[in-house]
């Protein structure tokens, strides 16, 4: 397998009236064809900022692409001039919002919105637009889908939305998908539809996907691959396997502490994580995580405060492993059971 | 047959607990009107539609469902936030829903509510120390301004707020503090009950915790009886004694938390069990997930026969004739309403 997608040193800044807020602190990340990534995250983390810069969607003013490239078949998205971003958006890299609601404009039929990019980027007319929309629409599962293109987007339900929205991306067969949030505002019962359904789609159309969620269960159940942010940073990375069951950094160990689990009577107290995440405003000069940080509280280092650590592979990983941390300790020296 | 607030009474009476709350046969239905001048009723939206249960004090009753199922107006109209529209809402022996005017404002000093987002609930124009003051002095509980303040601060205190900031007003706060002055505000007038509706599904994952560990302290603390409203179903797991299932407003499941999550009886129980994701690849890999399709239905019109039978994996004949079944006791405590189980 090749790499489809190279980021390195992302850096997103928004200047306001109420101060620079840092939202993307130096990112790094790679993603092979067919894989799926999962990037978990609490809200001002990040996660979403740094999939809409490599789209290109940073709106500017007030929003500002510092630092960086996306390296995307070989060629850096963040130097392309609109109307060429405008050629990859939609046909090679293709992206699901979270609320269909408001994403879907409600004022055109679906089968309006659907058969733009097909004719945009296919050339096709009319009625074959329509008749490979109406296609689509059958493959999410859209019940009578020839007859509802020509239904606006308040007559589907929530999880028919998302569907469409599905519909909308897949159309033009895209490399890669990123799905940002894609089920956050459905019941549980949808979002296991919408689950099964993406993950059907996705080994059918043989896509790469960058899912986004701040729900640790969900990616667990879709990802290859794990990235947990904090603070505009990267702080763990590495297959669903080590990030949940090897967890090294602080960050994620406290994050997967605080969660109840379904398959297990909750008589034990909750671990929490004291404090609020960070302000954005402020650049953090060392381990954003560190004010919260109980390890670096028990160790007493000092360096989290002012010295960034760097994103390496965790302390005896397997070779070859692509379990990578950001942090100046190393959780296993017998603090685990002491914090 | 015995009814579920009856049984529970039964076992209750033996350990001497009781009932702080018994809910019998609630409806709750919003008129649909039609017309400009003369406006006439063409319908209604049964959001609540006949749920008894009731909640025994010190307990954690969670109450669970999707969004529209009805659980959030079944804990309004046990508030009397809403007037129910039939059946009997019975408050430490005290019939709520025939009570107005003083007598229910005197009822609300021992019943409050935490509301769902932090954000809306809390009047922008209004420094913590006047909102969390304010219950006090609709009920008169101190004469004296100082002593008044003085109380404020503890609570704030109580709720792991720094009493420094009592001047400082709702938007200099994060998310999971502003939810900590809505819990300070639930507390002021010393409730024994308390709905919680959706109290952390609008914070942060790790600012869930907090809350949830407070909540349960504050509990211990001051002897509360939570009824718990949530989405959650993990987290219901974890700070619930017992479980109510609500489908389409009516309760399909009713038991102890522990016997719920195990042993599901009713199909829908089992469906959104099973589409709760578990953080872990393992778990997650060999799970067997029950999808049911199609999504809710009209609470304007639902379906003849059991509520869940356009949904339902192993709905037969007679659940499309009959009206779903009254709850039936099918373990100890553990009541469940469907066909295919009687």
């Amino acid at each position: 397998m090749s790499t489809l997608l190279d980021v390195k040193d992302l850096v997103v800044r928004f200047y306001t009236q109420e101060g620079t807020v840092y939202a993307v602190n130096g990112v790094s990340f790679e993603l092979e064809e067919g894989e799926t990534l999962g990037i978990v995250g609490e809200s001002g983390s990040g996660k979403s900022v740094s999939c809409l810069a490599l789209m290109g969607l940073i709106p500017s003013p007030p929003g500002k692409v510092e630092a960086g490239t996306v390296m995307f078949e070989g060629r850096d998205l963040l130097t392309l001039k609109p109307d060429q971003m405008r050629l990859i958006r939609g046909k090679e890299i293709a992206m699901i919002f979270q609320d269909p609601m408001t994403s879907l404009n409600p004022v055109l039929t679906i089968g309006t919105q659907i058969t733009e990019s097909l004719k945009l980027h296919e050339g096709m007319n009319t009625s074959q637009s329509r008749k490979r929309a109406a296609d689509l629409l059958d493959m999410v599962g859209i019940p009578d889908a020839y007859r509802r293109l020509d239904d606006y987007p308040h007559q589907f339900s929530g999880g028919m939305r998302q569907r469409v929205m599905i519909a909308m991306g897949l159309s033009c067969n895209p490399k890669l998908l990123i799905a940002d949030e894609p089920t956050t505002a459905l019941d549980v019962t949808i979002q296991a539809q919408i689950i099964e359904l993406v993950k059907q789609l996705k080994d059918e159309f043989n896509m790469a996907m960058i899912w986004i969620t701040h729900d640790l269960g969900v990616v667990a159940g879709i990802a290859d691959r794990i990235q947990v942010m904090y603070g505009g940073r990267i702080m763990e990375s590495g297959t669903s396997n080590e990030v949940f069951r090897d967890s090294r950094h602080p960050y994620t160990v406290g994050l997967l502490g605080s969660l109840p689990r379904l398959d297990s009577s909750g008589e034990e107290k909750l671990t929490q994580i004291e404090g609020s995440p960070p302000d954005m405003r402020n650049e953090p000069a060392g381990c954003p995580f560190a004010p919260r940080c109980d390890v670096r509280e028990y160790l007493q280092l000092e360096k989290c405060w002012d010295q960034r650590p760097p994103l390496e592979n965790v302390p005896d990983a397997d070779g070859g492993s692509m379990h990578i941390m950001s942090c100046w300790a190393d959780i296993r020296e017998g603090v685990a059971e002491n914090v | 047959m015995s009814s579920p607030a009856m049984a529970i009474d039964k076992r209750k009476t033996n350990t001497e607990d009781d009932n702080i709350l018994e809910v019998t046969a609630l409806k709750k239905h919003f008129p649909i009107s039609s017309g400009i001048v003369f406006q006439r009723q063409v319908g209604a939206v049964r959001a609540v539609d006949g749920v008894s249960f009731n909640v025994i004090r010190g307990e954690t009753l969670g109450l669970v469902g999707e969004s529209g199922c009805g659980k959030s107006t079944t804990g309004r109209t046990i508030l009397q936030l809403y007037r129910p529209t039939e059946g009997s809402v019975k408050f430490e022996g005290q019939e709520l829903s025939t009570m107005t005017g003083n007598d229910l404002r005197q009822m609300r000093r021992r019943m409050q509510i935490i509301f769902q987002d932090p954000f809306a609930s809390l009047n922008p124009r209004m420094t913590v120390g006047s909102i969390v003051s304010e219950p006090l002095q609709i009920h008169k509980m101190y004469a004296n301004k100082k002593e008044r303040q003085q109380y404020v601060e503890q609570l704030m205190e109580k709720v792991g707020l720094n009493p420094y900031f009592i001047n400082r007003y709702p938007h200099e706060f994060s998310g999971g503090q502003r939810q900590r002055i809505g819990i300070a505000r639930a507390l002021a007038l010393q409730p024994s009950f308390i709905v919680a509706d959706e109290p952390i599904s609008a914070l942060d994952v790790s600012i869930q915790a907090q809350v949830v560990n407070l909540m349960e302290e504050l509990q211990d603390e001051l002897n509360l009886t939570y009824l718990f409203i949530a989405h959650d179903l993990s987290m219901v797991r974890h700070i619930c004694d017992r479980v109510a299932v609500m489908y389409l407003g009516k309760i399909v499941e009713l038991g102890p938390v522990d016997e719920v999550y195990e042993n599901p009886q009713h199909p829908y129980t089992q469906a959104l069990l099973s589409a709760v994701p578990v953080p872990d690849p393992v778990v997650e890999e060999n799970r067997q997930r029950i999808i049911i399709s199609g999504d809710l239905p009209n609470p304007a019109s639902p379906p003849t026969g059991c509520n869940f039978n356009t949904r339902c994996p192993v709905a037969f004949d007679l659940c499309y004739q009959e009206p779903d079944p009254p709850l039936i006791e099918v373990r100890p405590d553990h009541f469940v309403s469907c066909h295919r189980v009687t």
